[in-house]
């Protein structure tokens, strides 16, 4: 415990010589998250100071491992850093598919070499991931999809389209499902495959969202040639790193429940409840459930880092924490009136209140439907009769 | 600390659990008072029992003859307490009332009852049908050495047959706190039975005389008792309202698996299985922040007022729906005496009532909020 207070400590002394002023200001919009890459785009200095800073000491992954670039933290100093960097309201220093989906999956099923090449430019920041998971065809019946790898040898042959890829368009390499084995049952002949995305015949195509933005895309594979030794664990196996992938994604966006650093909606609303009773006391049953999700997401991790976490939970906590998060718009809109229709205007900083709450509308849709995570409860937690 | 059970506390559980399930279970407990018509509702050889258990002593300090433990620990026997629906003074004796009299005089004349299983009591807060302890209108005016009370309360849990009974009462220097012993003169005392068999009561004062020394805490100075009772009522209130939801929804998850209809379970149909899920969210989502303002509270944290009303109107909510969708997915059997599950929704019931619902926590929370 005296070693804990001591880390505490030092935690809180260095971050206060390190955090810039600026990066302990709350997010205001995307363009202040910096996700790296081989060409970062950097809003300020001061994003890039706090992501150099943070990166050398390891802390962009502090629980990782040293040895593939990780703070080499112990999950009860992790959480002690991440409570005083909530305290000064420091904001995360890089976003990263890496840190939140693949790291964790090569952490488990990658090999020695495989890590020592790929994690530690995950954990500086240097190379930006993307997801190939989804396509036409198979959304929620994820495993039913049919984009090709051929084994030609020294290489794979892929051909193929993904579709609601994140930030295709602005990543440096991709983690796709291909399916290997067309002849096996669905589930048993897909791999995990890993390529650059300046890979010849690798193209993208933004798609135009209701809020009238493009966070994600189409990727089209044609022909593309990946090095053999780009597989992920077994071949035909990639199913297992799938699933254990999905996990991470869903605890990642099951984050977006807790609605950032200030944790009363009715707080930040304000005014615009006072002469509204009714949408008044909506606010305060909503707060009510974010701070109860606020503890359950503390208990989550805890348990997480502990091991004491049924392999199911991460579905609940991400169908509770996006129904939370779509929820909570909802109520912003309302409480914005008529300014919160505003579109385009400066005023309305671009309607950023009116595309912010239709962005979260896909949050209960990506990384597995809400129906998909209450049917997974109902199976692997409570026992239910499958179907 | 992280936010889960550690091993001891975890061996306390798996204690509690047994004790609950074999002594404190519905047909030996609930249902034999209920059913002989009892009128004060609950055991006292059970109540001895407890204390036998060390139950009664946990939030009492160690100098006192007590355990020393925290509301954590208060709550693992609340949560087995509603997962049976064992009626037992538990609650408001051993939890609010030693919270509240901790530290003063009081300790030493009434804490050696409680920790030996004899002492009950009792906590004399509501003027009307709904808790709004900021609007407590009961008089208490000085008279010869001490004061003359005056007004009346109800839902006083097991004030029919308490041996004390904390009673708030506004003097002229502010809201006061009294320990009144039972058979007090003008005291009227209705012993009321509740939905849930459990006896409440009505009380009448009739200018009661009570002596200075009476008072706990300062004259004037109750709010501060006064929120420490509430606090630790609300939160056990809380862990016990977790433990009736979770019984509850592992009753119908269990009946989903073993119901036929249609030539399959009925837990095959994904329009139950979709609402078990949803169930099963919520109560864990209010586990968590049940623990957490235990241990807030434990601590003596600033934030643990936000998240005790966060985690009694969550806790309230969570299991009123495994209540109600308890007896829904039971079906008509669900309506029946016969079956366990309605005995829970009246419980439920009951204990959202009880230091305040989920509305007025989420009001409550608000204006903490500043809105």
């Amino acid at each position: 415990m005296a070693d804990l207070e001591g880390f505490r400590r030092e935690t809180r002394a260095w971050l206060e010589a390190n955090c810039p002023a600026e990066m302990r200001q709350p997010i205001r919009d995307e363009s202040d998250l910096c996700w790296g890459g081989r060409d970062p785009v950097f809003k300020s200095e001061a994003q890039r100071a706090w992501l150099e800073a943070m990166a050398a000491r390891g802390w962009t992954v502090p629980d990782w491992p040293k040895e593939y670039g990780g703070g080499g933290l112990s999950a009860e100093e992790t959480k002690i850093l991440r409570q005083e960097m909530a305290r000064i309201g420091a904001r995360e220093p890089l976003y990263s598919f890496g840190i939140s989906m693949l790291g964790p999956a090569l952490l488990k099923y990658g090999t020695e070499a495989q890590k020592r090449h790929y994690l530690p430019p995950i954990a500086r920041g240097e190379i930006r991931w993307c997801q190939g998971y989804s396509e036409p065809n198979a959304g929620s019946d994820l495993a039913s999809l049919r984009t090709r790898a051929e084994d030609k040898g020294d290489h794979w042959l892929v051909n193929g389209q993904k579709i609601w890829t994140s930030y295709a368009d602005k990543a440096d390499w991709i983690f796709c499902l291909v399916r290997t084995d067309p002849s096996a049952p669905k589930h048993r002949g897909i791999s995990f495959l890993l390529f650059d995305m300046k890979s010849p015949g690798v193209s993208t195509r933004p798609i135009l969202l209701i809020s009238g933005y493009s966070p994600f895309c189409e990727t089209f594979f044609d022909n593309v040639k990946v090095p053999r030794q780009q597989v992920v664990g077994e071949v035909n196996k990639g199913w297992d790193v799938a699933k254990y992938l999905l996990g991470h994604e869903r605890e990642m966006i099951s984050g977006f429940g807790l609605g950032g650093a200030s944790a009363s909606l009715g707080a930040r609303l304000g005014p615009a409840l006072a002469d509204d009773p009714l949408l008044r006391a909506q606010v305060a049953r909503f707060d009510v459930d974010a701070l109860a999700f606020r503890a359950m997401s503390e208990r989550f991790i805890d348990e997480l880092k502990a091991g004491r976490a049924h392999p199911a939970q991460p579905s609940m906590m991400k169908y509770a924490g996006t129904e939370l998060n779509k929820a909570r718009h909802e109520l912003i809109v309302a409480a914005g009136g008529a300014d919160a229709l505003e579109w385009e205007s400066e005023r309305s900083d671009g309607g950023r209140v009116a595309r912010e709450w239709l962005r979260t509308k896909a949050n209960s849709i990506e990384g597995g439907t809400s129906e998909i995570q209450l049917a997974i409860v109902a199976k692997r937690i409570l026992g239910l009769p499958g179907a | 600390m992280p936010l889960y059970l550690t091993d001891d506390q975890a061996m306390l559980r798996d204690t509690a659990r047994a004790f609950m399930a074999e002594e404190g279970a519905i047909a030996k407990q609930l249902r034999h008072w209920r059913d002989i018509g009892c009128k004060d509702g609950f055991g006292h050889a059970l109540w001895r029992r407890f204390a036998e258990m060390g139950f009664n002593g946990i939030l009492v300090d160690e100098a006192d003859g007590g355990l020393g433990l925290g509301h954590v620990e208060a709550g693992i026997v609340l949560e087995e307490i509603g997962r049976n629906l064992t009626p037992s003074p538990f609650l408001v004796t051993a939890v609010a009332f030693v919270s509240a009299v901790k530290g003063t005089p009081h300790a030493a004349r009434w804490l050696p009852g409680v920790l030996a299983g004899e002492t009950v009591a009792a906590l004399a807060i509501d003027e009307g049908p709904k808790h709004r302890p900021e609007a407590i209108a009961m008089r208490a005016e000085r008279a010869g050495n001490g004061f003359r009370l005056n007004g009346a309360k109800q839902f006083v849990v097991q004030g029919a047959s308490a041996d004390v009974i904390l009673v708030a009462a506004r003097a002229e220097e502010g809201l006061t706190l009294f320990a009144l012993e039972r058979g007090a003169k003008g005291l009227d005392v209705e012993g009321v039975r509740l939905a849930d068999s459990s006896i409440g009561a009505r009380l009448g004062f009739d200018n009661v005389e009570v002596d200075a020394d009476a008072v706990v805490g300062e004259v004037g100075q109750g709010e501060r008792v006064l929120a420490r009772a509430l606090a630790a009522g609300r939160t056990g209130a809380a862990a016990e309202l977790v433990g009736v939801g979770g019984a509850a929804m592992e009753m119908t998850v269990a009946y989903l698996k073993q119901r036929r209809q249609f030539g399959r379970l009925i837990g095959e149909f994904q329009a139950l299985q979709f609402r078990a899920a949803h169930l099963h969210a919520e109560l864990e989502i209010a586990r968590a922040a049940v623990l957490k303002a235990q241990q807030l509270l434990d601590e003596g944290a600033d934030e643990a007022e936000a998240m005790i009303a966060a985690a009694k109107a969550k806790a309230g909510s969570a299991s009123s729906l495994a209540a109600r969708e308890g007896i829904q997915m039971h079906g008509g059997i669900g309506m029946t005496d016969e079956y366990d599950i309605g005995l829970y929704i009246k419980r439920d019931r009951v204990l959202n009532e009880l230091f305040g619902d989920a509305n007025y926590h989420a009001d409550r929370l608000a204006r903490m909020n500043g809105y």
